[in-house]
């Protein structure tokens, strides 16, 4: 459709009166700011007002808190992404037996109908959270598969404190996104919801019923 | 797309407001929403601040318009995101369908668009032998009794639970009846899982594509719009032509006054960047991206300095929500893809002024649209705009069917009170009759019926003023 382009642009070029640039002025943005502790009860009220639940962990026991969480929900299995950090980690601190950890290692196309039915929850890492609204910072990937965090019913996401950004402003230039940015990244606030009927909130009604962060308290 | 028949605003509006159970179905969800946003800006002076930023790089987007769309193009093409031009709304239809074909591709599941709505691509594939399915909840539900959205974020607004517990214990296989939101949500999400699991594509609207990197964003509640844009192995994104922003910084401020103008979230659950296709290594997305650009009279109203406002539009709906004709009548009345006020202004200058020619005086001008409008489109003066490209052919003017609003009656009544105007004697007799006989005019004759339609008939002064003043002694000085 090179004619349809050409066409659209000419017209545009045609009718667009050239003018001075408005200038943007982002003191309102800027000036969303808040201390690191403060950051974290932000986020955590936020989220928590969209149902989002909260587990509380230290660098070193957040593995055990995972494994003690699915053994509370009696949990047949987790799937998680075994080339990231966080999935590494979870891995190799993983008992045997209880809840199984399945690997998301192959193409989805190898499993879809296992991962749409049988798989119970997905455990993803954060590359950071936004304290303004309550907020985290995804970037799916080899490593850690897009679906992963939202296809199974349950989506577990590790968070480290030192990691939360004010804004998704703030957020967008300290991770470098609006230079460039991997084929996917999302900002997710809570689980799956809707209001489409009589503006009557429901959760789970596509993606994930619960979504449960493990803050890891990490900040000097 | 112009129509043909002239469509009446105030008669489909005149119906609806005989409906007590639309009526409290839209009061009492824009209610909610007006309040919900309110809660959302308790700093006047910070939502000043951030209506200003927007509203700039919003009017910044649209004077480097065909700049940025060449670079939106060229980015995203780096990205491995095949962009396509459609100049109609037929266009982008065929280059959807040639797509799918190509594929072998026979069900399509949808996120929510709006874009897809004006170009009616679900009768157009259904026609053509692909199965589209909505996925939003709301519009999954409109879909099921064929009908439209009646609101451009909340489509089955004008729907109560009954009336969808009723549909889904019908139109569902093996659907008991409930009245409860969260077991109608989960017969819902139970079906359109398998959908999701099976679908050959998936299409999606876009919230805002940014020019520099070459990235889709699409703003959700749901998880539909992720399920169908990262499950199929083909994701199609259409978005109309004015939908560019320079860089993701100007999509920061426009997705803060986004969600909270919108539904009075500070936030909404998700904001999906999608900025490629499944990358080498990926083990999931879909394998290929393709976003179709439509015109469709984007770019007529583009050549227009005033009118062009109208694209800084980011599509929230606090215009309907705080309108009141709108809360009135509900979204269905305007016979319109885009109801309420943005619908207004968008669908005569899409489809004609002429054809449309009452939904542009469909409003009382109170203001409201204009005072929440998040990037400020002054859409009272725009309608007042409108109201006369109805009835005149400015040279000039590039609106769509200029001048064809222009009723008969009307002209040859301006012509005949000039004629009397003109003339003193002519005058003079014409007010002797009007005040001494006026008041027995039977209300149902033409021009008078126009007036008296909606309000009670005017009884002019026994005598008139300068009657009065000669009689009284006064003088003109
Ligand atoms: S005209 Fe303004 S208020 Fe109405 S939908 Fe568009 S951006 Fe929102």
């Amino acid at each position: 459709m090179t004619d349809a382009r050409t066409a659209i642009l000419g017209r545009l070029r045609a009718g667009g009166g050239e003018g001075p640039l408005p200038p943007l002025d982002t003191a309102v943005m800027e000036r969303r700011q808040w201390p690191p502790a403060e950051r974290v009860a932000r986020l955590r009220r936020g989220m928590e007002a969209v149902h989002t639940e909260f587990l509380d962990a230290t660098p070193a026991d957040w593995p055990a808190v995972v494994r003690a969480f699915c053994d509370r929900e009696a949990l047949p299995n987790l799937m998680f992404g075994p080339a990231s950090e966080a999935g590494a980690a979870l891995a190799a601190a993983w008992p045997a037996g209880g809840t199984q950890l399945l690997p998301y290692d192959r193409p989805v196309e190898a499993f879809k109908e296992e991962l749409f039915t049988t798989v119970a929850a997905g455990f993803t890492g954060t590359v950071g959270g936004v304290a303004e609204t309550g907020g985290l910072l995804l970037m799916p990937g080899p490593a850690e598969p897009r679906l992963l965090s939202l296809v199974p019913p349950i989506h577990l996401a590790l968070l480290r404190a030192s990691t939360l950004q004010d804004s998704l402003w703030h957020a967008v230039k300290a991770l470098g996104w609006g230079r460039s940015l991997p084929p996917n990244a999302l900002l997710i606030s809570g689980p799956s919801k809707t209001a489409d009927i009589e503006q009557t909130l429901a959760y789970g009604v596509h993606g994930p019923k619960r979504l449960i962060v493990v803050l890891v308290h990490d900040l000097a | 797309m112009h129509a043909e028949r002239e469509i009446l605003f105030r008669e489909s509006a005149a119906a609806a407001l005989l409906d007590p159970q639309l009526r409290a179905n839209f009061r009492r969800a824009m209610d909610g929403l007006i309040s919900k946003r309110q809660a959302q800006f308790p700093d006047p002076r910070d939502l000043q601040e951030l209506r200003d930023l927007s509203t700039a790089i919003r009017s910044r987007s649209l004077l480097r318009l065909p700049e940025l769309l060449e670079q939106l193009e060229a980015s995203c093409t780096k990205n491995g995101i095949q962009v396509h031009w459609a100049e109609t709304c037929e266009q982008a239809n065929e280059l959807i369908l040639g797509l799918l074909q190509a594929r072998g591709a026979k069900t399509l599941v949808k996120g929510k668009s709006m874009v897809s709505e004006e170009m009616h691509l679900n009768a157009f594939l259904e026609a053509n032998g692909v199965e589209a399915i909505e996925s939003d909840l709301g519009e999954y539900i409109i879909q099921l009794d064929g009908e439209t959205p009646s609101h451009i974020i909340m489509p089955a607004i004008h729907k109560n639970k009954d009336q969808i517990a009723r549909q889904f214990s019908q139109k569902i296989k093996d659907a008991k009846y409930t009245e409860d939101v969260d077991e109608l949500t989960a017969m819902a999400r139970k079906v359109l899982r398998q959908k999701f699991l099976e679908a050959d594509a998936g299409l999606s609207g876009v919230n805002f594509a940014v020019a520099e990197t070459g990235t889709l964003c699409l703003v959700e509640n749901e998880g539909n719009g992720r399920m169908s844009t990262h499950v199929p192995p083909l994701h199609i994104a259409v978005m109309g032509l004015e939908k560019v922003v320079a860089d993701l910084e100007s999509v920061a401020p426009l997705y803060a006054i986004l969600t909270r103008s919108a539904t009075g979230q500070a936030v909404s659950t998700y904001f999906n960047l999608i900025t490629g296709p499944r990358g080498a290594d990926e083990k999931d997305g879909p394998r290929e991206v393709h976003l179709v650009i439509l015109d469709n009279g984007r770019s007529r109203i583009y050549a227009d300095p005033e009118l062009r406002a109208t694209l800084r539009c980011i599509r929230c709906g606090a215009c309907m929500n705080h309108c009141p004709v709108y809360t009135r009548v509900g979204g269905h009345a305007y016979e319109a893809v885009y109801p309420g006020p943005i619908g207004k202004i968008l669908t005569p200058q899409m489809e004609g002024v002429g054809v449309r020619h009452d939904l542009v005086h469909g409003s009382s001008l109170c203001g409201a649209c204009g005072e929440v409008c998040p990037v400020e489109i002054p859409i009272p003066e725009i309608l007042v705009r409108l109201r006369r490209e109805a009835t005149h052919s400015d040279p000039g003017s590039q609106v769509a069917g200029k001048g064809t609003g222009r009723l008969a009656s009307e002209d040859w009544t301006w012509r005949l009170w000039a004629a009397v105007l003109k003339r003193p004697a002519l005058y003079r007799l014409a007010t002797w009759f009007a005040t001494r006989l006026g008041g027995a005019l039977p209300a149902g004759v033409p021009l008078l019926r126009e007036w008296t339609r909606t309000r009670t008939q005017p009884v002019p002064a026994r005598r008139s003023l300068s009657e009065r003043m000669r009689a009284e002694g006064g003088s003109h000085d």
